[in-house]
């Protein structure tokens, strides 16, 4: 469905020249569901503008359901729908004059347009306030608003900017069920960028991103794996971690240590038996707590780009809050 | 529980032929902005105060300086009458440029722009749009024409209908050109001020074209307002300063070139995404 090959966006800015997106190849197949993962600036966003023919690639190729999106981008544009980062309604109209328009840029028929109106807004729960101006809505209803928007067209992709940023679970879950039947309906493939974890936990495959660069693509269980079996995580005084972090490197040659600044270290275990015990006996300081995890996907990430991805964002997932709290 | 939503609706969408699509894309954007005016009431009036000033104060003092005789009218207020409407019609009609910065702005534009429609599609949308606000605006104020003595037929009403929709279109497009690669509305805004005030005060909108210091009158050729005025004049008072072939063909070509430029323009990478 994506085919991106050796891409490159170069802004050119008044402090100069900046890489946004360094020659990154990746295909997604038809039907897939693919997330991409990145720390803020990383390229998100400069990728699917690019995929959805707003920017146009500075070097490289990408093409959708094999049509490229510089030759024919207005092909392109038929097969895709796109929920921004940032906000796209006219908040002069109502809500069902926003879906309305859209359905109508779109080619809808009228029976169409009132039918996909009808079902999307009461999906997202905004039916009964489909005549006020979106002026009057809230962030989180606004959003919902533009989600029900980008599916009313039914688009083979659909590409999802941090779609569900400020959304309450209920929210999220209803919306997350319904694009997944979306995909079953019409074999609609799915492009998403987000800051949750279990949002890219159920994709088939992540890809993770920083400074431009693509650093790896493959099913969330590979990438765990990669990390190793197990992380250990301690709970220690805050101005102990660099000794902490320092002995592990010279003791047990442990270089990718990730410290909280609340006083947390974590770094997954090396192999073998009864290894967390003695690592943890013969470290300085005061260890208040160890706990054994499975890694996540924020592991993944902080061992592939030194950065912790769920700290970019305000709205961490609530599954990483619990383990970042006192145990 | 969310299954049911899906049975009553169809689960392929067709697609329209792109033509087809792109006409009712331009009637969608066409709509959006008569809507929005509709809304926006104080809009709608209060771009009348600007102009209701220059024909009652302006016109109303300086009357009694010009007698009678004027490019076939009979006072000051009737022979600067077109000019007025003109006038409102070139600044409503920079409004449609100023929306589109906005639009840009707000990020509504972005929505357009994902749309399978073609640039040049958009682009006669947002100078339709724009137009026919300028149109309707222009149409409040010449309601007042039997104040000032003017006789209109029929078919000088529609002619009168026909070169204020023109005027329109020609200076949308101007505005909706200039728009393409402005990222900042307050920017936008300084820039038209450079643009508009000579294109109005050159347009002979203010002084009849004779015995004009050469200079003035080569800046006044160059306008493409000229003609508007020019034409609009000559059908409700009967007096061109050109001659209506002549009027219609300079009108006609600054619109289809702006337009044009505005399609190019578009089409370019949109600027502050
Ligand atoms: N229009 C632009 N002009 C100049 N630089 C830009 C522009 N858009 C993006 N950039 C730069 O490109 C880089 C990548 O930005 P991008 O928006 O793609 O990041 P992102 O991965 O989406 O981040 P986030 O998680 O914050 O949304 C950043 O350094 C940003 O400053
Ligand atoms: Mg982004």
């Amino acid at each position: 469905m994506i085919k991106i090959e050796k891409l490159k966006k170069i802004f050119s800015t008044s402090n100069g020249r900046r890489i946004a997106v360094n020659e990154i190849n990746l295909s997604v197949e038809k039907g897939e569901f693919f997330a991409l993962l990145g720390p803020n600036g990383a390229g998100k966003t400069t990728t699917i503008s690019i995929l959805s023919t707003i920017l146009k690639p500075s070097q490289g190729t990408v093409t959708v359901d094999g049509l490229d999106v510089v030759k024919s981008p207005h092909l392109v544009r038929q097969k895709i729908g796109i929920i921004f980062q940032d906000p796209s309604l006219d908040d002069r109209l109502s809500a069902s004059e926003n879906m309305d328009f859209h359905g109508r840029l779109y080619g809808l028929s009228k029976a169409q347009r009132l039918m996909q109106s009808e079902s999307l807004l009461k999906m997202v729960d905004l039916w009964d306030r489909r005549n006020d101006l979106v002026r009057t809505f809230s962030g989180g209803m606004r959003r919902r608003l533009e989600i029900a928007r980008g599916l009313m067209h039914h688009p083979k992709l659909l590409i999802l900017d941090e779609p569900t940023i400020g959304l309450d679970p209920k929210t999220r879950r209803t919306i997350w069920e319904y694009i997944h039947l979306s995909r079953k309906r019409w074999g609609m493939t799915v492009f998403l960028t987000t800051h949750y974890l279990e949002e890219a936990d159920s994709a088939d495959r992540v890809g993770v991103m920083d400074e431009g660069i693509l650093v790896a693509v493959d099913t969330p269980e590979n990438l765990k794996k990669m990390v190793g079996p197990e992380v250990l995580v301690l709970q220690t005084d805050p101005e102990n971690l660099e000794s902490i972090r320092s002995f592990l490197e010279n003791r047990f040659k442990i270089n990718d240590c990730h410290l909280d600044p609340e006083g947390e270290i974590s770094f997954p275990l090396p192999a073998g038996e009864g290894n967390a015990i003695n690592i943890v006996r013969t470290l300085p300081g005061n260890i208040y707590s160890m706990t054994i995890r499975k890694p996540d996907l924020d592991d993944v990430f902080i061992q592939m780009t030194g950065k912790n991805m769920s700290l970019n964002q305000e709205n961490a997932s609530p599954f990483h809050r619990v383990y970042r709290g006192k145990l | 529980m969310t299954d049911d939503i899906f049975d009553n609706q169809a689960v392929s969408i067709d697609i329209p032929m792109p033509l087809v699509r792109d006409l009712r894309a331009i009637y969608t954007l066409w709509l959006r902005d008569v809507i929005r005016l509709w809304r926006d009431k104080v809009r709608l009036v209060g771009s009348l105060i600007q102009p209701l000033l220059f024909l009652f104060i302006l016109g109303g003092g300086l009357r009694g300086r010009f007698s009678g005789g004027m490019a076939g009218s009979e006072n000051y207020q009737q022979f600067i009458f077109p000019g007025i409407l003109s006038m409102s019609i070139l600044f409503t009609a920079s409004f449609a440029g100023i929306a589109v910065v906005w639009d840009r702005e707000v990020g509504f534009l972005k929505e357009v722009l994902v749309a399978p429609l073609s640039r040049t599609a958009v682009v006669l949308g947002k100078v339709l749009g724009g137009s026919t606000n300028s149109l309707l605006q222009a149409l409040l104020l010449f309601a007042l024409f039997p104040m000032f003595k003017i006789h209109v037929t029929i078919g000088q009403f529609i002619g009168a209908i026909l070169t204020m929709f023109m005027i329109g279109l020609a200076q949308t497009a101007m505005g909706i050109a200039l728009s393409a690669r402005m990222s900042s509305s307050q920017g936008f805004m300084v820039l038209l001020n450079f643009i508009i005030l000579p294109l109005y005060f050159l347009s002979g909108a203010m002084f009849p074209l004779i015995g004009l210091p050469t200079w003035l009158s080569m800046a006044v050729l160059a306008d493409p307002l000229t003609y508007g005025v020019d034409l609009l004049r000559g059908i409700l008072l009967g007096a061109h300063h050109f001659s209506l072939p002549i009027d219609i063909l300079a009108l006609g070509s600054f619109g289809s070139a702006m337009i044009f430029l505005a399609a190019k323009l578009f089409n370019m990478e949109s600027p502050g995404l």
